[in-house]
């Protein structure tokens, strides 16, 4: 039997929520880029530092010391304590013996919260643009993601309104995330209470993903479950990956009520058993000895920040400063090009890599999100290649 | 001194040939701004020099304490004297480390913010390693000069070029 034969066999077989969900639209720009050499790449999501030294040593030293078995299904106790201990600076408070469990990173947070919550028909409100999983697993779940649009009105930030407008008899939550990826949005105190009201009055429950809450450079990060009375709503999903630079480690947290927290362990205890042990172990320094270093790469992308923003706005490109995570959000639109349209030409022509802001849901439509986290160096030699670049397509 | 000075400083540390207008982008100040804080900060004599080598004891508030320790080992076969050295040099409170001739094998320069920092450092991470037999710490009184700021080649990006 040829591959051809054996392959459709197989794709009869599988299931309807699996083929409903549509690629990711980054992989294309992915398989494009990588075939290229010579590209400048500010199209990757994660930090461009290397994990802290003494992180990495750490883990070494667990590996030495013979740590090589399961851990408890919720995670190392001392872990769970420390996370909950440095929770308390964003002034939320969970019991580390049931209310934290430590996952295989935020993206399996969010997957536990959702799978914890949602029922067949349920619908859940996805602020846009966002990050690219949140409306595939919500379709996993059985669930009907429903899109709550930002714009660069309101600076990315999502209104009480907008939010109202989308709720029916069928919404059962929303999935939040501030600092956001790709706007760089960041919201504060008042303006999540506007939602929270919302969220009272309709009886909602809240994911909020915080992934990105020390990389907040103009104000202090304001967490979901601090706002009055939605401690008891809020599943708080976060990791280790952007504010320690521990992408690869895969780890990351989900903190809640216990009843949330005991369904979300259920799940975790079954489908993943507990995270890998030798990361717990580097997340534990990370977070009780990590601080100082975590605050040094806070200064330095708010450097860049400042640095890149300002060059766009120089070669032309409309862009809102981004109050946090490490994306610049510019619009495209005085080129003519969509986002889509920009983004490959961009590569094509200058060989700078970027994200068309399509792919992350709708709001993102005219606009690119560039990565800055990357050296000075090359940020200034991708301003001088976009700058060639819009003046090209300015003349046309 | 304010913060946006010391993060200033910080910058002209790791590259004293940065450019005023992309020193004045990155601190969110004016270009004007930008050189009124290099001339002030020269004048004090913050900045001692253009090779950037800041007296950081001038800066209030960033004192710290420099320690040499002389540290015996036990070298390993194959990997001689490399590996004990390599697993030292990595953490960032070691300065300089140097393989010596003599009485001892290692000489570790450590910086830290106070003496009990340095001595937490001491016993809790350097003796407590397999290979180190003994050490000796030698706490620096007063500093006449200092040239052991090792600028460590940046880390080749291993990042997936395209990524969510």
């Amino acid at each position: 039997m040829t591959s051809f034969h054996k392959n459709k066999i197989a794709i009869g077989k599988l299931s309807n929520a699996v083929q409903r969900i549509k690629p990711s639209g980054i992989r294309r720009f992915f398989d494009l880029a990588s075939t290229m050499d010579d590209v400048i790449s500010l199209g990757v999501g994660e930090p461009d530092f290397t994990t802290p030294w003494n992180v990495r040593e750490a883990s070494i030293a667990s590996l030495e010391r013979g740590f090589t078995s399961y851990t408890a299904n919720a995670g190392i106790l001392e872990l769970r304590i420390a996370v909950a201990n440095y929770l308390k600076k964003f002034k939320t408070d969970y019991n580390p013996e049931n209310e934290v469990v430590i996952t295989v990173g935020a993206s399996e947070g969010i997957d536990l919260a959702l799978r914890a919550i949602i029922n067949p028909g349920d619908e859940v409100l996805i602020v846009e643009p966002c990050f690219v999983s949140y409306a595939p697993l919500v379709s996993l779940v059985g669930g009907v993601p429903i899109s709550v649009p930002t714009s660069i009105d309101y600076e990315f930030k999502v209104s009480a309104a907008s939010v109202e407008d989308k709720i029916t008899p069928k919404t059962k939550a929303i999935l939040i995330s501030f600092p956001n990826n790709p706007t760089g949005a960041v919201m504060g105190k008042d303006e999540l209470e506007a939602v929270a009201q919302v969220v009272k009055k309709h009886d909602l429950l809240v994911i909020s993903d915080e992934i990105y809450a020390e990389l907040s450079y103009d104000n202090k990060h304001v967490s979901f479950p601090a706002i009055e009375s939605m401690w008891e709503r809020t599943i708080l999903i976060s990791g280790f990956s952007k504010a320690f630079a521990m992408t690869g480690w895969r780890l990351g947290y989900v903190a809640a009520p216990e009843p949330y927290a005991k369904a979300m362990l259920k799940i975790h205890q079954y489908a993943m058993m507990c995270a890998s042990t030798m990361a717990q172990y580097a997340a534990l320094e990370a977070i009780i000895n990590g601080q100082e270093e975590m605050e040094e790469m806070v200064v330095s992308y708010r450097q860049r920040r400042n640095f890149f923003v300002k060059s766009l706005r120089e070669i032309g490109l409309d862009c809102h400063l981004p109050g946090g995570a490490f994306y610049a959000f510019p619009s495209i639109v005085s080129t003519g090009l969509s986002s889509e349209e920009f983004a490959e030409q961009l590569l094509m022509e200058e060989k700078v890599a970027v994200v068309p802001g399509s792919v992350f849901g709708s709001g993102g439509e005219g606009h690119i999100r560039c990565s800055y986290a990357t050296s000075m160096e090359q940020l200034e030699e991708a301003i001088t290649r976009m700058n060639k670049f819009i003046q090209k397509h300015a003349s046309k | 001194m304010n913060s946006k000075e010391k993060e200033l400083l910080r910058l002209l540390e790791k590259d004293g040939r940065i450019s005023v207008e992309k020193l004045s982008k990155m601190l969110d100040v004016s270009t004007e701004e930008v050189v009124g804080m290099i001339h002030k900060l020269e004048k004090a004599k913050v900045i001692l020099g253009y090779s950037a080598i800041i007296d950081w004891n001038k800066v209030n508030e960033t004192e710290t304490v420099t320690a040499m320790i002389d540290v015996k080992v036990t070298p390993k076969r194959g990997v001689g004297f490399n590996e004990v050295a390599e697993r030292i040099y990595r953490f960032k409170e070691v300065k300089a480390l140097y393989l010596m001739s003599g009485t001892y094998d290692l000489s570790v320069v450590i910086e830290g913010k106070t003496m009990s920092e340095i001595a937490r450092f001491v016993s809790e991470k350097l003796s407590t390693l397999d290979s180190v037999l003994s050490t000796t710490t030698h706490f620096q009184l007063k500093k006449y000069k200092h040239d052991g700021v090792v600028f460590e080649d940046r880390d080749e990006d291993h990042r997936i070029v395209v990524s969510p």
